[in-house]
């Protein structure tokens, strides 16, 4: 039971002085474990810059000085520059990241729970369900008012936001029943990825019979924005993200331990079903809400954990935890900040703008990272 | 010290639509620190069926097992993580994963909520991958490992659980020979210098005849027996177990041969090694090798190559491969 010292065994194997020295170093060669401090504070420090960065841009210009004292709760040389970055770019840039974090954990819990890499925050279905309670606001809900789809436009937010916090819950409600019934995790993935072409096909249908300004409108949510969220529905907003981040942040430790697969994990003392639903509903809160806030967010949720655990070269939760919250939190930021087309009046689709430009930065990465070990490896 | 207590356990199937399968059954066996168990059976025996009802993965059809004097379903996951520990046979894609954090993952039973090591845990860890000799890998990532290293960082993982009970699934499946030798090795050593119990499940008959204290020997018709593998060869118990058509086994050498004497016999003359080979070299061929008998063909072993002395005519050949490949032409002769 109690380990033997290493340092016996030296002393008596060990007779040359040369072979001593080598032991000795090996013996400080023990890895460390546990959270990369270091790095995950330069993470830190390149999120507060993109933070500045995209509040202080956008159709008119304010420089960061007057950002800074804005932010302290100063006064700013201009009052109409207060009102800018308190009312519209502030909620902004918080959703951005908020939903960023979101997604990007969530990504990293289906990755692990599903140990497979192509998982993202929307496999188990939700955004799906996300979508068809969007899409049946926007095209059913009659087909004579103009004035309704003015009011979409207006005060539509809070409706699409409410429709399809409806339709994911319904889904989460199905999946979680689900969860409870199947044994392999594969099955639920299946289940899910059934879910999307079910819905998939109801939206088709009802595009099929819509007239074009409810189809843009529902292509329009489809793009994805962080600017629909006032501080008003801040309100719901970041609690309920914040809420699905801890659920997250407690279950660490079995994350760690399904990276060896469920037979192990539960031999090593996980509550698996337990562990599972936990999970899902992490995952399916932060999904849910964030394309009910947002519109569906692509991207973010596969491309980050694979960006971190390039860049960080580890699969241990403890650390790829909080360095896909600040990576996905600044990742978001920045596209948004891109697709605001600084100094124009012009907005891009924001998932057009992250995936277009993300994806070959990942992929460069993940690239460089792989051959950089092959040749360190032998 | 018991470790593990079996009694009139039966192990099987048991759903809602299709009737009870019952697997094996009346299987009643003990553990006891620091024996190395190795469960053999041919294919279908229900080998899997039993590591997994022991590892808590399945419930048992009926009976008991008790594990350190507590019933297995008594103990909660945490407790049982405690006390037991597994390795499989597939190989595990752990991604980014260090040998070093691999193994520290055993510790999870052990550690708080956030999964942190204390000192203890880290050096009980540090322990365990000294004692499967898997120092020189902490620092590897799990993916770069050959299969072999791989399944020892598994083994110093389990280590690290501080079970008083591993059980490994066919550990030794992906392995070449020097490695599999080299594994059971491990497992002896453990099993006695740290005084826990190792049960592992396997298909090779030879290593686990050489390396085990005890074998349980799992028939197709769901009995189990369990002794010395000596005293189950003596007792034809081995023979009976694994008993199947045109396979014979040799209870001088304990190996298994392929016994069809389809090409008829012959006498072989001479000694030493030679004879050794030449003899299974002729067996492989379907002869059966028999004393003095005249008539028969016969061959010599040469200092420096063989004679075949057939129908009074003699021929030599300097290969083992040569004399096979006369001896074919003449057994078809005689079958025409």
């Amino acid at each position: 039971m109690i380990p033997t010292a290493p340092k016996k065994r030296e002393a008596t194997i060990m007779d040359t002085s040369l072979s001593r020295i080598n032991l000795q170093t090996h013996e400080h060669t023990w890895p460390q474990t546990g959270m990369r401090g270091a790095l995950l504070i330069i993470l830190l420090a390149g999120l507060v810059a993109v933070f500045l960065l995209n509040i202080a841009t956008g159709s008119v210009d304010i420089p960061l000085n007057n950002i800074v004292k804005i932010l302290l709760g100063g006064e700013a040389d201009k009052a109409i520059w207060e009102t800018i970055v308190v009312k519209f770019r502030l909620p902004k840039a918080v959703t951005a990241m908020l939903a960023g974090a979101g997604l990007s954990v969530a990504g990293l819990q289906m990755q692990t729970l599903f140990r497979n890499p192509l998982a993202d925050p929307f496999v188990l279905g939700i955004s799906s369900g996300a979508s068809l309670g969007v899409a049946l606001v926007v095209m059913s809900a009659g087909t004579v008012g103009a004035t309704l789809i003015a009011e979409l436009g207006l005060l539509g937010n809070f409706t699409t936001a409410a429709a399809a916090s409806l339709g994911a819950l319904l889904v989460l409600v199905v999946v979680l029943f689900v969860a409870r019934k199947v044994e392999s995790s594969v099955t639920l993935l299946i289940v899910g990825l059934m879910f999307g072409y079910t819905t998939g096909a109801a939206v088709s249908l009802l595009m099929y019979f819509s007239i074009t300004e409810r189809i843009q409108a529902y292509i329009n949510w489809t793009f994805g924005s962080f600017d629909g969220v006032t501080w008003e529905q801040m309100r719901v907003f970041a609690p309920l993200i914040l809420l699905g981040m801890t659920l997250a942040y407690v279950q660490t430790k079995p994350l760690n331990a399904l990276l060896l697969g469920e037979a192990y994990a539960r031999s090593m003392g996980v509550n698996i079903q337990r562990t599972r639903l936990l999970i899902i509903m992490s995952t399916a809160l932060l999904a849910g809400t964030i394309t009910a806030f947002c519109g569906p967010i692509g991207f973010i949720g596969v491309a980050v954990p694979h960006l971190c655990r390039s860049l960080f070269s580890t699969s241990d939760h403890r650390t790829l935890i909080p360095a896909t919250l600040m990576m996905g939190a600044g990742l978001a930021l920045g596209a948004d900040l891109i697709a605001q087309m600084p100094g124009s009046q012009v907005v891009l689709p924001l998932n057009a703008v992250m995936a277009l430009l993300g994806a070959p930065i990942v992929t460069w990465v993940i690239l460089r990272q792989r051959n950089l070990k092959m040749a360190f490896a032998r | 010290m018991i470790v593990l207590e079996i009694q009139e356990l039966a192990i099987g199937y048991k759903s809602a639509r299709r009737p009870v399968h019952v697997v094996a059954d009346d299987i009643s066996v003990t553990l006891k620190t620091g024996e190395l168990v190795c469960l053999l059976g041919p294919n279908g025996a229900g080998k899997s069926t039993l590591m997994r009802t022991l590892a808590g993965m399945q419930p048992p059809l009926s009976g008991q097992v008790h594990l350190m004097g507590k019933p297995l379903e008594d103990l909660n996951p945490n407790e049982l993580a405690r006390r037991l520990a597994i390795v499989l046979t597939e190989r595990v894609e752990a991604g980014h994963l260090s040998a070093y954090e691999l193994v520290a993952l055993g510790r999870y039973p052990y550690t708080d909520w956030s999964g942190r090591l204390t000192e203890t845990d880290e050096s009980v860890v540090r322990w365990a991958i000294e004692m499967v000799g898997a120092k020189p890998l902490v620092q590897r990532l799990v993916s770069e490992l050959s299969d072999g290293e791989r399944q020892k960082v598994m083994v110093a993982r389990a280590l690290a659980q501080e079970p008083d009970l591993i059980l490994l699934d066919e550990p030794t499946a992906f392995l070449d020979l020097p490695r599999r030798v080299e594994m059971m090795q491990t497992l002896r050593k453990l099993a006695r210098e740290t005084g826990r119990a190792v049960l592992l499940s396997s298909h090779d008959l030879d290593l686990a005849l050489r390396s085990a204290d005890k074998l349980w020997l799992l028939s197709s018709k769901g009995k189990l027996q369990v002794g010395a593998p000596e005293d189950l060869i003596l007792s034809g118990a081995f023979e009976a177990v694994f008993q199947s058509e045109g396979v014979e086994f040799d209870r001088t050498t304990g190996t298994f041969r392929v016994h069809t004497h389809h090409a008829g016999q012959i006498i072989l003359n001479g000694e030493g090694l030679r004879l050794v080979w030449t003899r299974r070299a002729l067996e492989r061929e379907g002869f059966q090798v028999v004393e003095d008998d005249s008539s028969l063909p016969c061959i010599e072993i040469l200092e420096t190559g063989w004679r075949l002395i057939q129908a009074g005519q003699p021929e030599n050949f300097s290969s083992l491969y040569e004399l096979i490949a006369a001896l074919r032409k003449i057994d078809l002769l005689a079958r025409v």
